[in-house]
Protein backbone atom coordinates (compact mmCIF):
# COMPACT_ATOMS: atom_id res chain seq x y z
CA UNK A 1 0.00 0.00 0.00
CA UNK A 2 1.11 3.35 -0.43
CA UNK A 3 2.05 5.89 1.76
CA UNK A 4 -0.51 7.25 3.73
CA UNK A 5 0.42 10.59 3.62
CA UNK A 6 0.08 10.63 -0.16
CA UNK A 7 -3.13 9.09 -0.38
CA UNK A 8 -4.30 12.57 1.55
CA UNK A 9 -3.03 14.80 -1.26
CA UNK A 10 -3.46 18.69 -0.64
CA UNK A 11 -5.52 18.04 2.48
CA UNK A 12 -3.45 18.70 5.42
CA UNK A 13 -3.48 16.12 8.10
CA UNK A 14 -5.48 16.55 11.21
CA UNK A 15 -4.85 13.36 13.40
CA UNK A 16 -1.87 10.75 11.98
CA UNK A 17 -1.60 6.88 13.26
CA UNK A 18 1.08 5.06 13.38
CA UNK A 19 1.77 1.47 14.07
CA UNK A 20 -1.55 1.18 16.17
CA UNK A 21 -2.55 -2.03 17.62
CA UNK A 22 -4.96 -2.64 20.47
CA UNK A 23 -6.14 -5.15 22.63
CA UNK A 24 -8.80 -6.83 25.13
CA UNK A 25 -6.11 -9.26 27.63
CA UNK A 26 -4.61 -11.28 25.44
CA UNK A 27 -6.40 -11.12 22.32
CA UNK A 28 -5.52 -8.13 19.10
CA UNK A 29 -8.18 -6.82 17.71
CA UNK A 30 -6.48 -4.20 15.49
CA UNK A 31 -2.96 -4.41 14.22
CA UNK A 32 -0.48 -1.99 12.95
CA UNK A 33 -2.78 0.43 11.75
CA UNK A 34 -1.44 3.48 9.81
CA UNK A 35 -3.88 5.93 8.74
CA UNK A 36 -3.93 9.61 8.67
CA UNK A 37 -7.17 11.48 9.10
CA UNK A 38 -7.43 15.01 6.72
CA UNK A 39 -8.55 18.08 8.49
CA UNK A 40 -12.39 19.31 8.09
CA UNK A 41 -12.74 16.27 5.74
CA UNK A 42 -15.46 13.54 6.36
CA UNK A 43 -13.30 9.83 6.54
CA UNK A 44 -15.20 6.77 6.91
CA UNK A 45 -14.22 3.60 8.43
CA UNK A 46 -16.06 0.51 6.94
CA UNK A 47 -15.64 -3.09 7.19
CA UNK A 48 -17.73 -6.17 7.97
CA UNK A 49 -18.95 -6.72 11.81
CA UNK A 50 -15.92 -7.80 14.34
CA UNK A 51 -12.97 -6.06 11.81
CA UNK A 52 -12.02 -3.78 14.72
CA UNK A 53 -13.55 -0.52 13.03
CA UNK A 54 -14.69 0.41 16.72
CA UNK A 55 -11.86 -0.61 18.34
CA UNK A 56 -10.16 1.32 16.23
CA UNK A 57 -12.06 4.66 16.41
CA UNK A 58 -12.11 4.29 20.31
CA UNK A 59 -7.97 4.57 19.70
CA UNK A 60 -8.34 7.90 18.53
CA UNK A 61 -9.83 9.91 21.80
CA UNK A 62 -8.66 6.86 24.69
CA UNK A 63 -11.76 5.77 25.15
CA UNK A 64 -10.46 1.99 23.85
CA UNK A 65 -8.34 1.73 27.47
CA UNK A 66 -11.06 2.51 29.73
CA UNK A 67 -12.61 -1.06 28.92
CA UNK A 68 -11.35 -3.57 30.93
CA UNK A 69 -7.93 -5.32 30.20
CA UNK A 70 -7.71 -3.07 27.45
CA UNK A 71 -4.21 -1.78 26.57
CA UNK A 72 -2.87 0.21 22.87
CA UNK A 73 0.11 0.17 21.54
CA UNK A 74 1.70 2.40 18.66
CA UNK A 75 0.86 6.35 18.87
CA UNK A 76 -1.73 8.42 17.20
CA UNK A 77 -0.57 12.56 16.28
CA UNK A 78 -3.18 14.93 17.05
CA UNK A 79 -1.61 17.85 15.18
CA UNK A 80 1.65 16.05 15.55
CA UNK A 81 1.25 15.69 19.29
CA UNK A 82 0.78 11.94 20.73
CA UNK A 83 -2.40 11.54 22.65
CA UNK A 84 -1.18 9.22 24.26
CA UNK A 85 1.59 11.20 26.11
CA UNK A 86 -1.29 13.93 26.83
CA UNK A 87 -3.72 13.72 29.63
CA UNK A 88 -6.70 11.65 28.65
CA UNK A 89 -9.59 14.03 29.68
CA UNK A 90 -8.61 16.54 28.34
CA UNK A 91 -7.73 14.58 24.48
CA UNK A 92 -11.73 14.07 25.04
CA UNK A 93 -12.22 17.46 25.22
CA UNK A 94 -10.23 17.93 21.86
CA UNK A 95 -11.74 14.52 20.37
CA UNK A 96 -15.52 14.10 20.69
CA UNK A 97 -17.45 11.41 20.60
CA UNK A 98 -20.84 10.02 19.26
CA UNK A 99 -22.26 6.44 20.14
CA UNK A 100 -23.70 4.16 18.32
CA UNK A 101 -26.87 4.22 20.49
CA UNK A 102 -27.91 7.22 21.55
CA UNK A 103 -27.06 7.97 25.14
CA UNK A 104 -28.35 11.34 26.63
CA UNK A 105 -27.80 11.73 30.74
CA UNK A 106 -31.33 10.63 31.64
CA UNK A 107 -31.73 12.56 34.72
CA UNK A 108 -30.93 15.76 33.00
CA UNK A 109 -33.05 18.31 30.64
CA UNK A 110 -32.07 18.90 27.44
CA UNK A 111 -30.22 21.75 28.22
CA UNK A 112 -28.48 20.55 31.16
CA UNK A 113 -27.18 17.58 28.28
CA UNK A 114 -25.86 19.91 26.21
CA UNK A 115 -24.22 21.60 28.73
CA UNK A 116 -22.72 19.00 30.35
CA UNK A 117 -19.49 19.16 29.42
CA UNK A 118 -19.11 23.04 29.90
CA UNK A 119 -20.52 22.75 33.70
CA UNK A 120 -18.87 19.61 34.87
CA UNK A 121 -15.41 21.04 33.37
CA UNK A 122 -15.71 24.73 34.74
CA UNK A 123 -17.80 27.40 35.99
CA UNK A 124 -19.35 28.80 33.14
CA UNK A 125 -22.07 31.87 33.85
CA UNK A 126 -25.84 31.51 32.89
CA UNK A 127 -24.85 33.46 29.69
CA UNK A 128 -22.20 31.80 28.36
CA UNK A 129 -24.12 28.38 29.01
CA UNK A 130 -26.87 30.06 26.94
CA UNK A 131 -24.35 30.94 24.01
CA UNK A 132 -22.87 27.55 23.74
CA UNK A 133 -26.44 25.54 24.15
CA UNK A 134 -28.01 27.37 21.66
CA UNK A 135 -24.81 27.65 19.12
CA UNK A 136 -24.75 23.56 19.62
CA UNK A 137 -28.42 22.89 19.11
CA UNK A 138 -28.25 24.80 16.00
CA UNK A 139 -24.89 23.25 14.52
CA UNK A 140 -26.50 20.14 15.49
CA UNK A 141 -30.21 21.14 13.33
CA UNK A 142 -32.29 20.46 16.58
CA UNK A 143 -32.92 23.70 17.95
CA UNK A 144 -36.10 24.76 16.27
CA UNK A 145 -37.62 21.17 17.54
CA UNK A 146 -36.72 21.80 21.22
CA UNK A 147 -36.39 25.47 21.86
CA UNK A 148 -39.98 25.77 23.38
CA UNK A 149 -39.43 22.68 25.75
CA UNK A 150 -35.36 23.05 26.51
CA UNK A 151 -35.99 22.43 29.74
CA UNK A 152 -38.36 18.95 29.36
CA UNK A 153 -35.77 15.52 30.21
CA UNK A 154 -33.57 14.42 27.29
CA UNK A 155 -35.55 11.08 27.32
CA UNK A 156 -39.03 12.39 26.47
CA UNK A 157 -37.07 13.33 22.70
CA UNK A 158 -37.24 10.91 19.65
CA UNK A 159 -34.67 8.36 19.25
CA UNK A 160 -33.09 10.48 16.14
CA UNK A 161 -33.61 13.66 18.36
CA UNK A 162 -31.58 11.87 20.79
CA UNK A 163 -28.92 11.42 18.37
CA UNK A 164 -28.50 14.80 17.40
CA UNK A 165 -28.79 16.01 21.19
CA UNK A 166 -25.71 13.30 21.39
CA UNK A 167 -23.81 15.44 18.51
CA UNK A 168 -25.14 18.83 19.73
CA UNK A 169 -23.67 17.79 23.53
CA UNK A 170 -20.51 16.72 21.85
CA UNK A 171 -20.22 20.51 20.14
CA UNK A 172 -20.65 22.00 23.30
CA UNK A 173 -17.38 20.58 24.63
CA UNK A 174 -16.12 22.84 21.16
CA UNK A 175 -14.05 20.20 19.79
CA UNK A 176 -11.57 19.73 16.75
CA UNK A 177 -12.55 16.23 15.74
CA UNK A 178 -16.15 14.12 16.24
CA UNK A 179 -15.98 10.39 16.26
CA UNK A 180 -18.87 8.78 15.13
CA UNK A 181 -19.49 4.84 15.70
CA UNK A 182 -22.35 3.80 13.85
CA UNK A 183 -24.12 6.50 14.72
CA UNK A 184 -27.52 5.92 12.64
CA UNK A 185 -27.55 2.47 13.34
CA UNK A 186 -29.92 2.61 15.86
CA UNK A 187 -32.09 4.85 13.43
CA UNK A 188 -34.79 4.94 11.15
CA UNK A 189 -33.95 6.26 7.01
CA UNK A 190 -35.36 9.60 7.62
CA UNK A 191 -33.70 10.25 10.92
CA UNK A 192 -30.69 8.49 9.65
CA UNK A 193 -31.15 11.30 6.37
CA UNK A 194 -30.73 13.86 8.64
CA UNK A 195 -28.01 12.66 10.76
CA UNK A 196 -25.85 12.51 7.19
CA UNK A 197 -27.28 15.82 5.99
CA UNK A 198 -26.21 17.09 9.55
CA UNK A 199 -22.18 15.49 9.19
CA UNK A 200 -22.09 17.18 5.31
CA UNK A 201 -22.40 20.90 7.26
CA UNK A 202 -19.86 19.47 10.26
CA UNK A 203 -16.87 19.25 8.44
CA UNK A 204 -16.86 22.67 7.44
CA UNK A 205 -15.61 23.30 11.16
CA UNK A 206 -14.68 19.77 12.61
CA UNK A 207 -12.37 16.67 11.30
CA UNK A 208 -15.83 13.58 11.16
CA UNK A 209 -14.29 10.81 11.23
CA UNK A 210 -17.04 8.11 11.13
CA UNK A 211 -17.44 4.25 11.40
CA UNK A 212 -20.49 2.61 9.23
CA UNK A 213 -21.46 -0.72 8.45
CA UNK A 214 -23.06 0.43 5.92
CA UNK A 215 -21.14 0.95 2.80
CA UNK A 216 -24.23 3.79 0.92
CA UNK A 217 -23.60 5.53 3.98
CA UNK A 218 -19.85 5.80 3.57
CA UNK A 219 -20.39 6.80 0.09
CA UNK A 220 -22.68 9.16 0.82
CA UNK A 221 -20.83 11.26 3.50
CA UNK A 222 -16.96 10.51 3.45
CA UNK A 223 -14.61 12.59 1.37
CA UNK A 224 -12.27 9.61 2.55
CA UNK A 225 -12.89 6.20 3.36
CA UNK A 226 -10.64 3.13 4.54
CA UNK A 227 -11.53 -0.35 4.80
CA UNK A 228 -10.52 -2.58 7.92
CA UNK A 229 -10.65 -6.48 7.88
CA UNK A 230 -9.64 -8.97 10.34
CA UNK A 231 -8.35 -6.05 12.21
CA UNK A 232 -6.01 -4.91 9.55
CA UNK A 233 -6.21 -1.70 7.29
CA UNK A 234 -6.60 -3.07 3.57
CA UNK A 235 -7.04 -0.14 2.16
CA UNK A 236 -7.16 3.65 1.91
CA UNK A 237 -8.36 5.97 -0.40
CA UNK A 238 -10.40 8.92 -1.52
CA UNK A 239 -14.00 7.83 -1.41
CA UNK A 240 -15.24 8.10 -4.97
CA UNK A 241 -11.88 5.92 -5.94
CA UNK A 242 -12.26 3.06 -3.45
CA UNK A 243 -15.83 2.54 -4.61
CA UNK A 244 -15.45 2.46 -8.05
CA UNK A 245 -11.39 1.63 -9.01
CA UNK A 246 -10.91 -0.25 -5.41
CA UNK A 247 -6.72 -1.65 -6.02
CA UNK A 248 -7.28 -4.48 -3.75
CA UNK A 249 -9.20 -7.62 -4.39
CA UNK A 250 -10.39 -8.13 -1.04
CA UNK A 251 -11.89 -4.08 -1.23
CA UNK A 252 -13.62 -5.10 -4.63
CA UNK A 253 -14.66 -8.33 -3.04
CA UNK A 254 -16.23 -6.48 0.10
CA UNK A 255 -17.89 -3.47 -1.82
CA UNK A 256 -19.34 -5.97 -4.41
CA UNK A 257 -21.31 -7.93 -1.32
CA UNK A 258 -19.06 -11.48 -2.07
CA UNK A 259 -19.04 -11.42 1.79
CA UNK A 260 -19.49 -9.35 5.18
CA UNK B 1 -63.65 -42.31 30.47
CA UNK B 2 -60.62 -42.30 28.17
CA UNK B 3 -57.35 -42.64 29.44
CA UNK B 4 -56.82 -38.96 28.07
CA UNK B 5 -59.64 -37.27 29.87
CA UNK B 6 -58.52 -39.21 33.23
CA UNK B 7 -55.17 -37.79 32.54
CA UNK B 8 -56.29 -34.57 32.01
CA UNK B 9 -58.59 -34.29 35.14
CA UNK B 10 -55.79 -35.20 37.29
CA UNK B 11 -53.51 -32.52 36.33
CA UNK B 12 -56.60 -30.03 36.58
CA UNK B 13 -57.10 -31.43 39.91
CA UNK B 14 -53.26 -30.99 40.81
CA UNK B 15 -53.37 -27.39 39.11
CA UNK B 16 -55.91 -26.38 41.56
CA UNK B 17 -54.32 -28.04 44.90
CA UNK B 18 -51.51 -26.21 43.63
CA UNK B 19 -53.00 -22.75 43.44
CA UNK B 20 -54.94 -23.24 46.66
CA UNK B 21 -51.19 -24.37 48.12
CA UNK B 22 -49.31 -21.76 47.08
CA UNK B 23 -52.41 -18.95 48.44
CA UNK B 24 -52.28 -20.56 51.40
CA UNK B 25 -48.66 -19.68 51.85
CA UNK B 26 -49.61 -15.84 50.92
CA UNK B 27 -51.70 -15.93 53.74
CA UNK B 28 -49.53 -17.59 55.91
CA UNK B 29 -47.04 -14.86 55.45
CA UNK B 30 -49.18 -11.90 56.43
CA UNK B 31 -50.32 -13.55 59.05
CA UNK B 32 -47.34 -12.35 61.32
CA UNK B 33 -47.10 -8.89 59.59
CA UNK B 34 -51.09 -8.18 60.22
CA UNK B 35 -51.08 -9.90 63.74
CA UNK B 36 -48.06 -7.89 64.70
CA UNK B 37 -49.98 -4.67 63.35
CA UNK B 38 -53.07 -5.93 65.39
CA UNK B 39 -51.57 -6.30 68.62
CA UNK B 40 -49.71 -2.94 68.14
CA UNK B 41 -52.34 -0.54 67.83
CA UNK B 42 -54.80 -2.52 70.14
CA UNK B 43 -52.79 -2.71 72.99
CA UNK B 44 -50.38 0.28 72.19
CA UNK B 45 -53.44 2.11 70.39
CA UNK B 46 -55.28 1.92 73.31
CA UNK B 47 -53.26 4.11 75.36
CA UNK B 48 -51.38 6.14 72.93
CA UNK B 49 -52.05 9.97 73.43
CA UNK B 50 -50.39 13.62 72.52
CA UNK B 51 -48.85 12.90 75.52
CA UNK B 52 -46.29 10.44 73.90
CA UNK B 53 -45.03 12.65 72.52
CA UNK B 54 -44.37 15.69 75.10
CA UNK B 55 -43.67 14.00 78.11
CA UNK B 56 -40.95 12.07 79.38
CA UNK B 57 -40.33 8.51 80.70
CA UNK B 58 -42.12 8.16 83.53
CA UNK B 59 -41.32 7.01 87.35
CA UNK B 60 -42.32 3.41 87.65
CA UNK B 61 -45.88 2.92 89.42
CA UNK B 62 -45.58 2.90 92.85
CA UNK B 63 -48.62 2.57 95.26
CA UNK B 64 -48.20 6.25 95.67
CA UNK B 65 -48.75 7.89 92.05
CA UNK B 66 -49.24 6.21 88.44
CA UNK B 67 -48.05 8.89 85.84
CA UNK B 68 -48.45 7.31 82.41
CA UNK B 69 -45.33 9.65 80.75
CA UNK B 70 -44.67 9.67 77.41
CA UNK B 71 -41.74 8.74 75.00
CA UNK B 72 -39.94 11.79 74.30
CA UNK B 73 -36.38 10.97 75.85
CA UNK B 74 -36.60 7.99 73.46
CA UNK B 75 -37.85 9.18 70.26
CA UNK B 76 -35.12 11.85 70.73
CA UNK B 77 -32.94 9.22 72.00
CA UNK B 78 -33.04 7.21 68.75
CA UNK B 79 -33.29 10.46 66.69
CA UNK B 80 -29.64 11.36 67.88
CA UNK B 81 -28.16 7.72 67.95
CA UNK B 82 -29.29 6.64 64.53
CA UNK B 83 -28.55 10.43 63.15
CA UNK B 84 -25.50 9.88 64.51
CA UNK B 85 -25.00 6.19 62.97
CA UNK B 86 -26.48 7.63 59.73
CA UNK B 87 -23.55 10.63 59.77
CA UNK B 88 -20.85 7.54 59.02
CA UNK B 89 -22.35 5.30 57.52
CA UNK B 90 -24.75 6.83 54.54
CA UNK B 91 -21.62 8.54 52.88
CA UNK B 92 -18.93 5.65 53.54
CA UNK B 93 -21.12 3.08 52.56
CA UNK B 94 -21.82 4.92 49.41
CA UNK B 95 -18.47 5.52 49.11
CA UNK B 96 -17.28 2.06 49.28
CA UNK B 97 -20.24 1.35 46.62
CA UNK B 98 -18.54 4.05 44.54
CA UNK B 99 -15.45 2.86 44.67
CA UNK B 100 -16.23 -1.41 44.58
CA UNK B 101 -17.97 -0.69 41.11
CA UNK B 102 -16.35 2.61 39.74
CA UNK B 103 -13.07 1.74 40.11
CA UNK B 104 -13.10 -1.70 40.70
CA UNK B 105 -15.77 -2.85 38.44
CA UNK B 106 -15.41 -6.66 37.34
CA UNK B 107 -11.84 -7.24 39.34
CA UNK B 108 -11.44 -9.69 41.64
CA UNK B 109 -10.48 -7.46 44.88
CA UNK B 110 -13.75 -5.54 44.21
CA UNK B 111 -15.84 -9.23 44.15
CA UNK B 112 -14.05 -9.96 47.69
CA UNK B 113 -15.12 -6.50 48.65
CA UNK B 114 -18.47 -6.84 48.31
CA UNK B 115 -18.32 -10.55 49.54
CA UNK B 116 -16.65 -9.09 53.11
CA UNK B 117 -19.71 -6.46 53.41
CA UNK B 118 -22.10 -9.08 52.63
CA UNK B 119 -20.30 -11.51 55.49
CA UNK B 120 -20.46 -7.85 57.56
CA UNK B 121 -24.45 -7.62 57.16
CA UNK B 122 -24.29 -11.08 58.32
CA UNK B 123 -22.34 -10.67 61.69
CA UNK B 124 -25.45 -11.29 64.21
CA UNK B 125 -25.71 -7.77 66.11
CA UNK B 126 -24.74 -8.46 69.65
CA UNK B 127 -21.53 -9.79 68.12
CA UNK B 128 -21.33 -5.95 66.34
CA UNK B 129 -22.32 -4.55 70.19
CA UNK B 130 -19.48 -6.57 71.93
CA UNK B 131 -17.18 -5.67 68.91
CA UNK B 132 -17.63 -1.98 69.72
CA UNK B 133 -17.56 -2.78 73.60
CA UNK B 134 -14.53 -4.10 73.75
CA UNK B 135 -12.86 -1.19 71.11
CA UNK B 136 -14.48 1.47 73.11
CA UNK B 137 -13.33 -0.44 76.64
CA UNK B 138 -9.74 0.10 75.04
CA UNK B 139 -9.95 3.66 73.67
CA UNK B 140 -11.48 5.12 76.98
CA UNK B 141 -14.03 2.91 79.61
CA UNK B 142 -15.86 5.98 80.69
CA UNK B 143 -17.83 6.22 77.36
CA UNK B 144 -18.18 2.62 76.94
CA UNK B 145 -21.86 3.31 77.86
CA UNK B 146 -22.62 6.37 75.50
CA UNK B 147 -24.27 7.67 72.15
CA UNK B 148 -20.65 7.39 70.81
CA UNK B 149 -20.38 3.87 71.42
CA UNK B 150 -23.87 3.17 70.69
CA UNK B 151 -23.44 5.05 67.14
CA UNK B 152 -20.50 3.34 65.82
CA UNK B 153 -22.75 0.35 66.29
CA UNK B 154 -25.25 1.14 64.36
CA UNK B 155 -23.41 2.37 61.77
CA UNK B 156 -21.58 -0.86 61.48
CA UNK B 157 -24.92 -2.40 61.39
CA UNK B 158 -25.69 0.11 58.36
CA UNK B 159 -22.63 0.00 56.68
CA UNK B 160 -23.44 -2.92 54.58
CA UNK B 161 -26.92 -2.73 53.69
CA UNK B 162 -25.89 0.65 52.16
CA UNK B 163 -23.06 -0.24 50.58
CA UNK B 164 -24.94 -3.02 49.36
CA UNK B 165 -28.00 -1.66 47.98
CA UNK B 166 -26.10 1.77 46.71
CA UNK B 167 -23.47 -0.71 44.72
CA UNK B 168 -26.96 -2.76 42.48
CA UNK B 169 -27.95 0.40 42.33
CA UNK B 170 -24.41 1.70 41.00
CA UNK B 171 -24.72 -1.54 38.57
CA UNK B 172 -28.08 -0.96 36.92
CA UNK B 173 -26.48 2.74 35.89
CA UNK B 174 -26.25 1.77 31.78
CA UNK B 175 -22.40 1.57 30.61
CA UNK B 176 -23.31 4.27 27.75
CA UNK B 177 -24.08 6.91 30.60
CA UNK B 178 -20.39 6.70 31.46
CA UNK B 179 -19.19 6.10 28.32
CA UNK B 180 -20.78 9.18 27.20
CA UNK B 181 -19.32 11.81 30.46
CA UNK B 182 -16.24 9.83 29.76
CA UNK B 183 -15.61 11.29 26.15
CA UNK B 184 -16.86 14.47 27.04
CA UNK B 185 -13.86 14.46 28.78
CA UNK B 186 -15.29 14.35 32.24
CA UNK B 187 -12.97 13.09 35.50
CA UNK B 188 -14.27 9.61 36.80
CA UNK B 189 -14.59 11.08 40.54
CA UNK B 190 -17.86 13.78 39.13
CA UNK B 191 -18.57 10.85 36.48
CA UNK B 192 -19.29 8.72 39.76
CA UNK B 193 -20.87 11.68 41.75
CA UNK B 194 -22.72 14.04 39.70
CA UNK B 195 -23.75 11.53 36.92
CA UNK B 196 -23.78 7.92 37.78
CA UNK B 197 -24.60 8.38 41.46
CA UNK B 198 -27.72 10.33 40.36
CA UNK B 199 -28.82 8.21 38.08
CA UNK B 200 -28.86 5.70 40.75
CA UNK B 201 -30.86 7.54 43.26
CA UNK B 202 -33.94 5.83 44.15
CA UNK B 203 -31.56 2.45 44.75
CA UNK B 204 -29.48 4.45 47.15
CA UNK B 205 -32.33 6.07 49.17
CA UNK B 206 -33.74 2.85 49.12
CA UNK B 207 -30.95 1.28 50.68
CA UNK B 208 -30.46 4.03 52.96
CA UNK B 209 -33.62 3.74 54.02
CA UNK B 210 -33.48 -0.02 54.69
CA UNK B 211 -30.84 0.75 56.80
CA UNK B 212 -32.05 3.36 59.10
CA UNK B 213 -35.59 1.20 59.99
CA UNK B 214 -33.24 -1.45 60.75
CA UNK B 215 -31.01 0.57 62.84
CA UNK B 216 -34.00 2.38 64.63
CA UNK B 217 -35.08 -1.08 65.35
CA UNK B 218 -31.76 -2.63 66.73
CA UNK B 219 -31.66 -2.97 70.67
CA UNK B 220 -29.50 -5.95 71.01
CA UNK B 221 -25.99 -3.93 70.42
CA UNK B 222 -27.10 -0.77 72.44
CA UNK B 223 -27.56 -2.98 75.51
CA UNK B 224 -23.72 -3.62 76.04
CA UNK B 225 -23.49 0.04 74.69
CA UNK B 226 -26.48 2.50 75.25
CA UNK B 227 -28.15 0.65 77.85
CA UNK B 228 -29.54 3.84 80.41
CA UNK B 229 -32.97 5.06 81.83
CA UNK B 230 -32.18 8.63 80.96
CA UNK B 231 -32.46 11.37 78.10
CA UNK B 232 -29.97 12.72 76.19
CA UNK B 233 -27.42 14.62 77.85
CA UNK B 234 -24.49 14.17 75.66
CA UNK B 235 -22.85 11.68 73.30
CA UNK B 236 -19.95 10.49 76.50
CA UNK B 237 -22.84 9.43 78.21
CA UNK B 238 -26.04 7.24 77.56
CA UNK B 239 -29.34 8.16 76.19
CA UNK B 240 -32.80 6.02 76.11
CA UNK B 241 -33.29 4.71 72.58
CA UNK B 242 -37.25 3.30 71.19
CA UNK B 243 -36.09 -0.10 70.15
CA UNK B 244 -34.17 -0.72 73.64
CA UNK B 245 -36.83 0.69 75.97
CA UNK B 246 -39.85 -1.72 74.72
CA UNK B 247 -37.19 -4.63 75.28
CA UNK B 248 -36.80 -3.21 78.92
CA UNK B 249 -40.20 -1.67 79.58
CA UNK B 250 -42.03 -4.84 78.38
CA UNK B 251 -40.81 -7.09 80.90
CA UNK B 252 -40.97 -4.87 83.70
CA UNK B 253 -44.03 -5.15 86.11
CA UNK B 254 -45.20 -1.67 85.94
CA UNK B 255 -47.97 -1.40 84.31
CA UNK B 256 -47.03 2.66 83.45
CA UNK B 257 -43.40 0.95 81.49
CA UNK B 258 -45.22 -1.87 79.93
CA UNK B 259 -48.47 0.21 78.33
CA UNK B 260 -44.77 2.52 77.40
CA UNK B 261 -43.68 -0.26 75.40
CA UNK B 262 -46.96 -0.76 73.74
CA UNK B 263 -46.95 2.72 72.52
CA UNK B 264 -43.48 3.08 71.33
CA UNK B 265 -43.86 -0.25 69.46
CA UNK B 266 -46.68 1.45 67.78
CA UNK B 267 -44.98 4.58 67.06
CA UNK B 268 -42.09 2.57 65.91
CA UNK B 269 -43.77 0.70 63.48
CA UNK B 270 -45.71 3.99 61.86
CA UNK B 271 -42.45 5.94 61.82
CA UNK B 272 -41.16 3.08 59.39
CA UNK B 273 -43.81 3.09 57.43
CA UNK B 274 -44.31 6.51 57.03
CA UNK B 275 -40.61 6.69 56.04
CA UNK B 276 -41.21 4.20 53.80
CA UNK B 277 -44.28 5.28 51.84
CA UNK B 278 -43.46 8.62 51.91
CA UNK B 279 -40.09 7.80 50.49
CA UNK B 280 -41.51 5.38 47.89
CA UNK B 281 -44.30 8.29 46.94
CA UNK B 282 -41.50 10.55 46.53
CA UNK B 283 -39.39 8.49 44.63
CA UNK B 284 -41.72 7.30 41.86
CA UNK B 285 -42.72 10.84 41.15
CA UNK B 286 -38.93 12.13 41.05
CA UNK B 287 -38.81 8.69 38.55
CA UNK B 288 -41.64 9.52 36.55
CA UNK B 289 -40.37 12.54 35.18
CA UNK B 290 -37.23 11.67 34.54
CA UNK B 291 -37.50 7.94 33.49
CA UNK B 292 -40.42 7.96 31.63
Amino acid sequence: MEGVNSVLGESPTKMDVQNLSAYYGQSRAIQEINLAFPEKKVTAIIGPSGCGKSTLIRCLNRMHETGYRARVEGSVLLDGEDLYELDATLVRRRVGMVFQKPNPFATMSIYNNVSAALRFNGRPSREECDAVVLRSLRQAALWDEVKDRIDEPATSLSGGQQQRLCIARALAANPEVILMDEPCSALDPIATAKIEELIGQLKNDYTVIIVTHNMQQAARVADFTSFLYLGKLVEFGPTEQLFERPKEHLTEAYITGRFG
Amino acid sequence: MSARTRHATRRKLFSHAMTVLTGLAVVIVMIPLFWIIYECVLLGGSHLTLGYFTQGTPPPCSPIECKAGGGLQLMQGTFIVVGLASLYAVPVGIAGAIFAVEYGGQRAWARAFSFAADVLSGVPSIVVGMFIYVVIFYYDPQIVFSVTSGSLALGAIMLPIVMRATEEALRTVPHSVREAALALGMSRWKISLRIVLLSALPGVLTGVLLAVSRAVGEAAPLLLLDNTNLGFTGTNNPADTMALSIYLFAASPYKNWANLAWETALVLLIFVLVLSLTSRLLLNRWSRKWKA
